[in-house]
């Protein structure tokens, strides 16, 4: 008898990465086909985080709705409570003072900041550039801004800071002191981090080419932010549909060619830069004055519908929100900008190394309190 | 050259390793509460309440009740009940923005661990034999009061 040789035969095999994986960004789950070393597919599974902010927000009222949106992105909280006041105030026509505007302001792009070093950071900790180090360092920046924040409403993360109508209370004495210092000693930090990673040749070889994004897919997934702008497409709502004081500020606008994963690292770096910049001149015409327009604590936004939108560290944020004139909404919808960003990963992992897919996860930089919000 | 940018990411390695230690260690060393330290603790104060129920109304989490006597003593309503479930409170501060006789803040006490979810539970006698540390949250001129933390970091 003559044994036949079998051709080998080759199976996909599939690996479950998360819910619990360090490198995940939260509980995030992606199921991997792989073949060999190379992802022929993938399934993102989320929903374990979800907490039904959208129902429990129908559920309260409009001023105590303002606590639910910081737990969303609880590392760019400020971002979040804006965006939703901005969309009651433009329901219910409310005019804001000029000095709550530039706390605002000033609050945003600190979270800005704050955000980004936690991207910057968390994203050179997923590719293993150097253990742990980069994502403390950056640590010891963002602990300077959550100070700044700490000093202004009490809290480090959940601030609840910005109210219907202006903000909850003004800035401390000594607020900006303490920023005009962070202003000064903010650039040298990012020259410095600038130079320790920009042309380190891991990380180059790690980041160059890996996780392409091209901009007509970007645009067609509505996808929005530093991801967005990575791949070459200069929209950024503070310019493109300025609200608050954004049409009097001077800033530029970073942009990738390649859309590749190390473009996305270097617009979140340069953004950085600009944050500053932003700051530096709402600092400077800070005007004095009122800081709130009083809204009762039973607040009824007249009946109707408005969507308004911002640009968040991590893209576009929205709330639509309708209103029937009772102390609730009636429906509230929240556009978060992780989720709509998250749904390109599965475009951009197949074909690409197993290796690659916790480093082109971590450079959309999504928010599990976001996505499942 | 290859290895270049490690040796100049090295260098700033070895910069951050000269420096001051930014971390503290916490139970032995604390670090400076801002003014408006928003801790985990309410402060009720009997004789500014009126029991008016704002409080309770505008807390996100149902974790104020109050109760008054059904007549009035003195022109005024004596607060029977006044109960909160520090448990369920997110520290937001609403209550403290409600009041309309200053009679509510917040507290900058954070180290309020406990075993069991009851012990969480507070009652009027808790609230006025409780110790108090005011915030200056909402309350900007008990700041004026405190020696300033000015060094900040
Ligand atoms: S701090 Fe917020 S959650 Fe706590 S009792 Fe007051 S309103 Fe309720
Ligand atoms: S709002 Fe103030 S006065 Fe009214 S019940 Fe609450 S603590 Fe008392």
């Amino acid at each position: 008898m003559k044994e036949e040789a079998a051709p080998i035969k080759t199976e996909t095999f599939m690996v479950n990465m998360g819910p619990q994986h360090p490198s995940t960004h939260g509980v995030f789950r992606m199921r991997l086909s792989l073949d060999g070393e190379v992802v022929v597919d993938v399934e993102p599974i989320f929903g374990y985080l979800h907490r039904g902010v959208e129902k429990l927000a129908e559920g309260r009222t409009w001023v105590q709705d303002v606590t639910l949106t910081d737990r969303l992105d609880y590392l760019a909280s400020m971002s979040n409570n804006l965006a939703y006041v901005l969309a009651v105030e433009k329901l219910a026509g409310i005019a804001v003072p000029e000095r709550a505007e530039h706390i605002r302001v000033i609050m945003a792009e600190l979270s800005r900041i704050a955000s980004h070093l936690m991207a910057v950071g968390s994203f050179l900790n997923d590719m293993g550039a150097a253990t742990f180090t980069p994502l403390i360092y950056m640590f010891q920046e963002r602990e300077k801004i959550l100070d700044l924040f700490e000093m202004t409403c009490g809290q480090r993360m959940t601030f609840n800071y910005i109210r219907i109508g202006g903000v909850s209370c003004d800035l401390p004495e000594g607020f900006i002191p303490a920023l005009t210092r962070f202003l000064g000693e903010m650039p040298r930090f990012i020259d410095e981090y600038d130079t320790y990673l920009e042309d380190n040749e891991i990380l180059l070889a790690r980041c160059v080419g890996v996780g392409v994004l091209p901009p007509d897919k970007a645009i067609n997934a509505s996808v929005s932010g530093p991801s967005l702008r990575g791949s070459g497409v200069r929209w950024d709502l503070r310019q493109a549909d300025p609200y608050s004081i954004y049409d009097r500020l001077k800033f530029d606008i970073p942009t990738g060619k390649n859309g590749d994963v190390y473009d996305r690292y270097r617009v979140r770096m340069e953004e950085m830069r600009q944050s500053l910049r932003i700051l530096g001149q709402s600092v400077r015409d800070l005007p004095g004055g009122d800081y709130r327009t009083k809204v009762p604590v039973t607040f009824r936004a007249p009946a109707g519908e408005a969507y308004a939108h911002l640009e968040s560290p991590k893209g576009e944020l929205g709330f639509y929100l309708v209103s029937d004139g009772s102390l609730s909404p009636y429906r509230f919808k929240i556009r978060a900008p992780s989720f709509i960003n998250l749904g390109v990963l599965r475009d951009l992992l197949i074909g690409c190394k197993v290796a690659d897919c916790v480093v082109t996860l971590g450079s959309l930089d999504i928010i599990m309190g976001e996505v499942d919000r | 050259m290859i290895g270049a940018g490690i040796v100049k990411g090295m260098a700033v390695t070895l910069r951050h390793l000269l420096r001051r230690p930014f971390t503290v260690q916490y139970p032995e060393e604390r670090l400076p509460l801002p003014e408006r330290f928003r801790g985990n603790e309410l402060i009720w104060l009997v004789e500014k309440c009126t029991g008016c129920n704002t409080c309770a109304k505008a807390c996100p989490h149902g974790v104020i009740q109050v109760e008054t006597s059904a007549k009035l003593d003195e022109n005024r309503y004596f607060v029977e009940k006044f109960e909160a479930d520090m448990g369920l409170c997110i520290f937001c501060g609403l209550c403290v923005e409600a009041c309309p006789f200053e009679a509510l803040y917040l507290s900058r006490e954070f180290e309020k661990a406990t075993y069991r979810h009851e012990d969480m539970f507070r009652r009027r006698d808790d609230f006025i034999n409780a110790q108090k540390n005011f915030s200056g949250y909402f309350y900007p001129y008990l700041d004026k009061e405190r020696p300033k933390r000015l060094e900040g970091w």
